[in-house]
């Protein structure tokens, strides 16, 4: 499809306000100005609604296809979520206002969104307190990497390293380097962490240990009150990556088992869209411990009832966001919580698992499932390899591939990295049995076809506005824009 | 439960299908010392209800305010066609396009938005974005770290005391060697950036228009840094790009932007869009996505991730940055916007607001005691100094249903009688008129 740029034509009238009279060189001198006109799309305001409405049309979504995407818990988001976020008394708030004197009093609704936010976190968390200001979950994990720096630093503590499983997501030992820290990895044994391999890692440099439980294999960490007192006992703190937290909720609370700090992804757990890459919202929440060094600023509530932005924490590791976080998306997720309370979100990780362990059962006949004697069950995601199929040359990606002309988006592939031929699938609870059904009979007879035709599977996709793209390409000859006319 | 498909009955068929007798048999895995101590939130609400309440809390913010704030954050005029667009759940219920055949529409939209960013700003190479204006600036800050193997940043002053809280945050434990200069009576000191500048620097950083709103031309500058092998980072107003002089014509290396003003709401601090463009030789060093052109098996034209070696997935403690969500719907968001205005609605709108902003300037320091902080030209925002506390006037105009502007005192020590205005193009002469009377008659 042409692009938007491609289709522009010259002195095509777009959504044009009045022209004011005079010039703005009667206002700010030439030589300030810039010389040409930016050359952007010449479209009139039709042109512009076809143009993007026929692009979505070329996108797999959450509305249009099952997304079994492994660690990204795409389920569905409810509709209402997006009419209160689009509500005027929150979308035309300037963020500035109640930080003028005596003006908080124009926003209470807004940091009353916050505040109670927060409480709810806390206690579908079991930590003390929360920040909502990261703005995404890596952005979370930074955050709380730096509290966990601030916290031995206030101590005195010379920590330098900081311990990752090998199953980990990217964006843990990435989050953790940019923090200052070196990134100690340790091997998995059986697809969860070996305390023996921990143990030889563990010295008084330790500053903690990131972890996400279930860890990205989808297995529940069985070792996890022994790995919490050795990470404690060198005064190391507890790190847990909430990507996976569809699966505990009301199952297990991470400030209850030892958890020091954790993040959250609301766009992940918590009904959210995804926004084809964001926005996301990465809430951090800690214990007593860390709490002194959160960011600034925190919304407290007065004895009167009102709630006021409160920058007075000496001790703060300072502004990690320019405001109060993803506001907008923080909207959304405390209306979804609202919406199903307590029994709704214990429902949500018990159908997340349900779904999950049916999927894998289903399926451990025709796909190689590693580690699945470590753990009686699945949480709400699992991994299935693809070696077997892999001997005949139909590799992850290419059943990947096969699954998007059945209309499916493909699980999360080669990933994690322990993993050969990786399918990390994750179905959620929103999905129906049926069509639970539909993506293994569609799945099985990919995995015949690449028995008896691997060409044919190697081809795919057909049925996809493109097929398959060159990657290579692309990286090396770096076409990152339109040239210019 | 909401949101949850199965039948009983159908949950029992999945339940024997499993193996198991019931859902709590597939949680035995979490031992019942770990089980939580609590759970006590409220029950579940309706739709209606949640709705409801969340009305009731929308209509305690007061939207009403006329407000001349504007410090980075503005309140321009949003076209419908834009929610229109983003109502489309194909873009919003997609996640990152990792799979790039079934994520054309997300990606083509994310090439087009390089390419407004690029156009916008004159440089090489856009992003897929960053989470704000001010991540965007300690990203590129650390993108210049990496570049020069240097640890000396030169930050003006004048850039927004909020990013600079912010580069305060996220420096903390990186041994930079982070050096503010000074502000001249809200011009950025030029010359005394340029002193600092030596062969440890790794970045010169600066704002256009100014955190004050003054505007400036810092083509010496910024040839000044490359002569000593550092590179020059700027921060700028996205809408008011299209008739400013651009970051390429000045010789940035690296130009950042909050893309709020790009279509996106204000929205009580975000979502937000970082912009962020570089030029050619420092595309390795870009943290966060990037789209590239390609084809097909069949030679058909597509889109895909590329250059995903510099990123956390692949690199893991390597990567040049751990982010991984951005801000995709707010890149989208803006790309619409400049697609609707095109070249000649966004020089109208940025006409004005600057022309708003110079007839308020002109009433408003028609009144006895006011003036205005220096004769630097600015754009659709300016200081002004009054002959009493910037606060004393909010408190008694707030109240009135004006926010006057944004005191700078909050950030700025011996500027407190100094106030920050702003004019949008959803300001009137009339709204000004009333704002000059109300001043006057708070200073009497």
């Amino acid at each position: 499809m042409k692009t938007i740029f491609a289709k522009s034509v010259p002195g095509r009238k777009g959504v044009w306000p009045e022209e004011p009279e005079g010039q703005i060189t009667d206002f700010i001198p030439e030589n300030l100005l810039r010389e040409n006109l930016p050359a952007l799309p010449e479209q009139s305001e039709l042109d512009v609604v076809r143009h993007f409405t026929l692009l979505s049309r070329r996108n797999f979504g959450v509305d249009s296809n099952f997304y079994p995407l492994g660690s990204c818990t795409m389920k569905y988001n409810p509709k209402f979520m997006e009419d209160i976020a689009n509500l005027s008394g929150f979308t035309d708030l300037h963020p500035l206002v109640p930080q003028l004197r005596g003006a908080g009093h124009y926003t209470q609704g807004a940091l009353e969104v916050l505040y109670e936010t927060e409480k709810l976190l806390c206690e579908i968390t079991g930590m003390d307190a929360f920040t909502l200001q990261p703005l995404a979950g890596a952005h979370g994990e930074l955050t709380g990497v730096m509290l966990m720096a601030a916290y031995h630093n206030y101590k005195g503590n010379k920590k330098t390293k900081i311990i990752v499983p090998d199953s980990a997501h990217g964006t843990n030992p990435a989050s953790a380097a940019i923090a200052g820290y070196e990134v100690v990895s340790i091997e998995s044994r059986d697809g969860i962490i070996d305390p023996q391999a921990l143990k030889d890692a563990l010295d008084d440099e330790v500053a903690g240990l990131m972890m996400t439980c279930p860890n990205t294999l989808g297995l529940f960490e069985r070792h996890l009150r022994e790995i919490v007192e050795l990470v404690h006992s060198v005064d190391g703190l507890l790190y847990y990556d909430g990507a996976n937290l569809n699966a505990i909720l009301g199952k297990m609370r991470v400030g209850d088992v030892g958890f020091d700090v954790v993040h959250l992804n609301l766009h992940k757990t918590f009904g959210t869209p995804h926004g084809g890459g964001g926005p996301g919202s990465g809430p951090v929440g800690v214990n007593k411990k860390l709490e002194p060094f959160l960011p600034i600023s925190r919304v407290v509530k007065l004895e009167d009832g009102q709630f006021f932005l409160d920058y007075d924490y000496p001790f703060s590791i300072g502004y990690i966001a320019p405001f109060y976080g993803n506001f907008g998306v923080i909207l959304k997720a405390y209306a979804y919580i609202l919406r199903l309370g307590r029994e709704g979100l214990i429902r949500v990780s018990e159908n997340a698992v349900l779904a999950a362990n049916y999927l894998r059962k289903k399926l451990e006949d025709y796909l190689h499932i590693p580690y699945n004697r470590t753990c009686a069950h699945a949480m709400h995601e699992f991994v299935a390899s693809a070696v077997k199929q892999a001997q005949k040359g139909v590799r992850a990606l290419d059943i990947a591939k096969a699954l998007l002309d059945k209309g499916h988006h493909a699980p999360t592939i080669y990933f994690p990295l322990i993993v050969k031929e990786c399918l990390m699938i994750e179905p959620t609870e929103t999905e129906s049995k049926e069509t639970l059904d539909q993506f293994v009979d569609d799945l099985i007879e990919i995995l015949k076809i690449a028995e008896e035709n691997p060409e044919a599977i190697q081809e795919a996709p057909v049925n996809t506005p493109v097929k398959r793209l060159d990657e290579v390409k692309a990286a090396r000859e770096m076409i990152l824009k339109e040239q210019d006319m | 439960m909401p949101y949850i498909p199965h039948t009983h009955g159908q949950q029992q068929e999945m339940l024997s299908t499993i193996g198991v007798a019931s859902i709590d048999d597939l949680f035995t895995d979490i031992a019942p010392e770990l089980r939580p101590k609590s759970f006590d939130l409220p029950e579940g609400r309706s739709e209606m209800q949640v709705r409801s309440h969340l009305e009731k809390l929308a209509a305690k913010n007061n939207t009403n305010l006329t407000t001349f704030l504007g410090a980075g954050f503005y309140d321009h005029y949003i076209p419908s066609a834009i929610k229109a667009i983003l109502s489309r759940s194909e873009f919003y219920t997609a996640y990152t396009p990792y799979q790039p055949e079934a994520s054309q529409g997300t990606l083509q939209a994310i090439f087009e938005y390089q390419t407004a960013m690029c156009r916008l700003m004159d440089m090489d190479y856009a992003n897929a974005s960053l989470y704000d204006g001010g991540t965007a600036i300690y990203e590129a800050i650390m993108m210049a770290v990496r570049a020069t193997k240097r640890k000396k940043i030169i930050v003006s002053e004048c850039l927004s005391p909020i990013y600079r809280c912010m580069l305060d945050c996220y420096t903390t434990n990186l041994h930079l060697d982070l050096v503010t200069v000074p502000h001249k009576q809200g011009l950025t000191d030029i010359q005394a950036l340029m002193d600092q500048i030596d062969e440890h620097t790794a970045a010169v950083v600066v704002q256009n228009p100014n955190f004050f709103g003054c505007i400036n031309d810092f083509t010496s500058l910024f040839a000044k840094a490359r002569e000593n092998g550092a590179l020059s980072i700027i921060s700028v107003y996205a809408l008011m790009q299209s008739v400013l002089k651009t970051p390429g014509q000045m010789g940035a290396d690296i130009a950042v932007a909050e893309g709020q003003s790009l279509g996106l709401p204000l929205s009580f601090g975000g979502p937000y869009l970082g912009i962020m463009t570089c030029k050619g030789k420092l595309i390795r060093q870009m943290p966060g996505r990037i789209v590239g052109k390609t084809v097909d098996k069949d030679g058909r034209e597509g889109y895909v991730l590329t250059l995903q070696a510099r990123e956390q997935h692949i690199r893991r403690q390597k990567a040049t940055s751990n982010i991984c969500s951005n801000q995709s719907l707010c890149a989208l968001q803006s790309l619409v916007y400049v697609s609707l205005l095109g070249p000649e609605g966004l020089k109208r709108t940025a006409h004005a607001c600057i022309e708003l902003a110079h007839y308020a300037a002109q009433k408003l320091t028609s009144i006895n005691g006011i003036t205005i902080l220096n004769d630097q030209p600015f754009a659709n925002e300016f200081t002004i100094r009054l002959p009493v506390s910037a606060y004393a006037i909010i408190d008694k105009l707030v109240p009135q249903g004006y926010v006057p502007g944004f005191p700078l005192g909050r950030y700025y020590q011996g500027m407190e009688n100094c106030l920050l205005i702003a004019c949008t193009e959803k300001r009137t002469k009339q709204d000004i008129g009333i704002l000059v009377e109300l001043m006057r008659g708070a200073l009497e």
